[in-house]
């Protein structure tokens, strides 16, 4: 459908419903062998969205196992055995399996091409692969499970995970290794494409922000992942074959594996976040309808929390035996990485300064996400101080930080993402009503589940301990009740956007008027995209002019005329808006 | 996307042939820096345990052979000329001389790998490998010398040397040679002392040798299969003058792995060069 006639219907009666015959990358073909040999990075990033949704599953009964079993002071319903299990299930399963992939695999994969004016990734066939290597390294982990599961919590600490755990310890390290290849191929393909395969006017600094964001994150990707790797692969030998590097009693260090470690997996956690910061980004404007405050800042600094991100990994090892300076070192570089955290958080607020907010579930999400991102940020401050964190390492309150930053920012961000784009995706709307009240849920359940850990935390609560003293009962019942809370939260937008996929209203190609060029392509999107290449002539988030990135006017937004079921103008495209003009649209 | 550039190489994504060939060569770079960062977890454990315990590390490198390591090193170096010869003949659409320059590049790395079997296997006879063989032979060899039964009286320094030369003239030696020696070393010095050698940092060297080299040979068998498609492809005729990058991309990374060994060498078999002055 060229746009120019889009624009030229007349606004009185709506135009005619387009042929439904149009074959879009869901309805070209139904076989099994086309989902499965498909190249097409749409289809790709639904293979993922499948697959990530049974690991958040899994990883989400594990983490119910932990809280229920912390009922009682003595352990409630499993051995200690079993909790060791299960809160290293957790661990492994959310981390290497839903927060790595979750925006990068599904959401970088599926708009990623589409953001920026491409038929598909820079290698498709790689795309294709990756996701079977993360399937074959969850087929490692789930086979890990199955015979009884690993306990040495996911950070698999030599000597004990080497010598001394009688769990099965090869093929969850194993799973977790294959997995790290298919993260490093989702990297390397967004990074290219994102280089190479720009449409004609789109410059860097036209990137929507939720490409900025990948680009950092598929750099974390790519530098880090191969030395956790390295040290997977050190610790599988020597618990193989007994001769290893990290072996004490023939002069290895066990300190050794942890700065091999941290030097991924704290990078790790920024490959989780920044996909969700681009997301909010995104969202934010949006449902603002503003112009980003700070483009440059916000999209520098996620390469700055990538660059910075790098060289603080030590700061998990202030009580392990690093020498004093260098824990002086790590403590000032972990409070230089707040510091862009904090530039975006300063200007995703100014961006919603007079803007014209409605409280759409994808905004509701991102809003959460500011809000909770910040405690936890905020928090990470106390862990980076040399002296609070002797008192605090190890406790409940690192537990809460780090859910905070990963659940409260990451998974937040994720649910906005699915909802943001799920008309994308899918055509179809779900239902406004619910969606709200599961984010509210959701943030309600949130913090019922993990402000009362940063008080046990503080009275010194051990994490992975499964016995606690009685003076910290209520607040683990609290923490309990509020996390089942939280999964009936997590449940509700698996009901209502199933639903949606039946019998949701037809979502039209822009229903929330947004100005990148993934909403310029019908929903859902056709194979290739784009008929013909867009030309892009201004930046991501001109709202406050109404023009999407190729200039042209925004159909009628959610934040026009009250807050309107988004899906009752479904498919109608509104020519409303200042008309654009063509000095002021350019950069 | 302007008709006169499509051609049957030309993949359906992209515009042009230059953004193809663009995009092949920075997705391979991006995965070199990747192989650079897996290595790189590995060199730096090494540089750490190389600075805590130089003299183990010292007397291990000094077993290993340096002369098949040598003569490895020519051929990959070699190989890595002869597979840019064959991205010349590639962008001449000298298909012959294509083929001729792989099939040479796949010779030369298939002898690295041999003589690397030959060396692993030597290594392998002479109970040169950390855990439970390299303990037996080294306690074997210091039973030898101090008797676990209190009736029998250890033997003397010089009584050690003679009996382990005698040992190593018989026609069936009962010990390898560096196990001998790592107890005629270590003779009358505690375990505190800084010339010690402690056999348990020598076998941390070993799982460096192996671990390392043992990586190092699976990106060549890799490499090596990469260059029996790139074989097939051009044999097939599937590898047009305008198609060279394949090639391209291919050569980088079998440079890399050349350049890799290359670091491996001097820090695995040249680190002991100057232990026979000790």
């Amino acid at each position: 459908m060229s746009a120019t006639t889009v624009w030229a219907t007349p606004t009185t009666t709506p135009p005619p419903e387009p042929p439904p015959a149009e074959p879009n990358y869901l309805n070209h073909n139904y076989s099994i062998w086309s989902w499965l040999l498909t190249t097409d990075h749409k289809r790709i990033g639904i293979l993922y969205l499948i697959s990530i949704t049974l690991f958040f599953v899994g990883g989400g009964i594990a983490a119910g196992v932990v809280r229920l079993n912390l009922l009682a002071p003595n352990g409630a319903i499993v051995t200690e055995d079993v909790y060791n299990r299960a809160f290293t299930a957790h661990g492994v399963l959310m981390l290497f399996f839903f927060l790595i992939p979750a925006v990068p695999a599904v959401f970088g994969n599926f708009f990623i091409p589409m953001m920026i004016g491409a038929k598909d990734l820079a290698f498709p066939k790689l795309n294709l692969a990756s996701w079977y290597v993360f399937m074959i390294g969850a087929a490692c982990a789930a086979w890990s499970v199955l015979v009884g599961g690993i306990d040495t919590g996911w950070t698999l600490y030599p000597p004990y995970s080497t010598r001394a755990s009688q769990a099965s310890v090869i093929p969850g390290v194993l799973g977790a290794f294959i997995s790290g290849f298919s993260s490093i191929m989702t990297g390397l393909n967004i990074m290219v494409t994102i280089h190479k395969m720009r449409a004609p006017g789109l410059t860097w600094n036209r990137l929507p922000l939720f490409v900025w964001a990948l680009y950092a994150t598929s750099l974390i990707q790519l530098l880090a992942t191969p030395v956790v790797a390295i040290s997977l692969v050190l610790i599988m030998v020597e618990r193989a074959w007994g001769v290893g590097i990290f072996d004490p009693s023939i002069g290895g260090d066990p300190l050794l594996f942890q700065h091999l470690f941290w030097f991924y997996s704290h990078p790790a956690v920024y490959i989780m976040i920044l996909p969700g910061m681009g997301v909010i980004s995104e969202v934010i404007t949006c449902f603002s309808r503003k112009n980003i405050f700070g483009y440059a800042a916000v999209a520098w600094s996620s390469m700055g929390i990538a660059v910075v991100g790098f060289l603080l990994w030590a700061h998990h090892m202030f009580v392990a035996g690093i020498s004093f300076y260098a824990a002086l070192l790590f403590s000032f570089l972990s409070m230089l990485v707040a510091v862009p955290s904090a530039i975006k958080v300063f200007n995703w607020t100014a961006t919603l300064y007079r803007g014209s907010i409605t409280f759409q579930a994808p905004m509701i999400f991102s809003l959460g996400f500011i809000f909770l991102f910040t405690i936890g940020g905020l928090t990470g401050l106390y862990l980076a101080t040399l002296g609070t964190d002797i008192h605090l390492h190890d406790t409940y309150f690192v537990v809460a930080h780090f859910h905070f930053v990963m659940v409260g920012g990451m998974v937040m961000a994720y649910f906005a993402a699915l909802h943001y784009w799920w008309p994308k995706m899918f055509g179809r709307m779900y239902s406004d009503w619910w969606s709200r009240v599961a984010a509210m849920i959701i943030i309600v359940g949130f913090f019922l589940t993990f402000i009362p850990q940063f008080v046990m935390g503080y009275h010194g609560m051990p994490r992975r301990y499964p016995n606690y003293p009685a003076e910290l009962h209520i607040l683990n019942v609290m923490s309990t009740a509020g996390s089942s809370i939280l999964g009936l939260g997590y449940l509700l937008p698996a009901i209502y956007l199933t639903v949606s996929l039946f019998n949701g209203p037809k979502a039209g190609s822009n229903p929330w008027s947004a100005t990148g060029l993934e909403w310029q392509t019908p929903s859902p999107p056709s194979i290739h995209n784009f008929e013909e290449t867009p030309v892009v002539v201004c930046g991501p988030y001109e709202y406050a002019i109404g023009v999407d990135q190729m200039g042209r006017p925004l159909p009628e937004g959610p934040g026009e005329g009250g807050p309107i079921d988004p899906a009752s103008h479904a498919g109608h495209p509104y020519p409303a808006g200042p008309a654009p003009k063509e000095t002021e649209v350019v950069g | 996307m302007s008709a006169h550039t499509h051609s049957s190489v030309l993949k359906h994504h992209f515009d042009h042939l230059e953004q193809q060939h663009a995009s092949e060569r920075l997705g391979m770079w991006m995965f070199l820096a990747t192989e650079i960062l897996f290595f790189g977890g590995l060199f730096g454990a090494y540089t750490v345990y190389r600075l805590y315990y130089p003299t183990e590390f010292e007397f291990a490198s000094s077993k290993l052979n340096r002369v098949i390591a040598t003569i490895n090193t020519l051929f990959l170096i070699t190989s890595s000329m002869t597979i840019t010869f064959g991205i010349r003949a590639a962008k001449l659409g000298d298909r012959a001389g294509l083929i001729r320059y792989l099939v040479l590049t796949l010779l030369l790395g298939g002898a690295f790998m041999v003589m690397k079997g030959f060396e692993y296997n030597a290594d392998f006879e002479e109970r040169y490998v950390p855990g439970t063989l390299f303990r037996s032979e080294y306690n074997a060899a210091f039973e030898a010398v101090f008797p676990t039964s209190p009736l029998q009286p250890p033997l003397s320094k010089e009584q050690a040397k003679a009996y382990f030369e005698q040992d190593a003239q018989s026609a069936h030696p009962k010990h390898q040679h560096w196990a001998a020696e790592l107890v005629l070393l270590n003779y009358g010095k505690s375990t505190k002392d800084p010339d010690y050698i402690d056999p348990g940092k020598v076998q941390l060297f070993l799982s460096f040798y192996y671990i390392m080299t043992g990586i190092h040979g699976i990106h060549i068998l890799v490499g090596l299969g990469c260059i029996v498609w790139l074989i097939i492809e051009a044999a097939r005729g599937a590898i047009p003058p305008e198609n060279y990058s394949t090639v391209e991309v291919v050569s980088l990374y079998w440079h890399l792995v050349d350049g890799i060994w290359l670091f491996l060498m001097p820090l695995l078999y040249l680190a002991g060069a100057g232990w026979a002055g000790h």
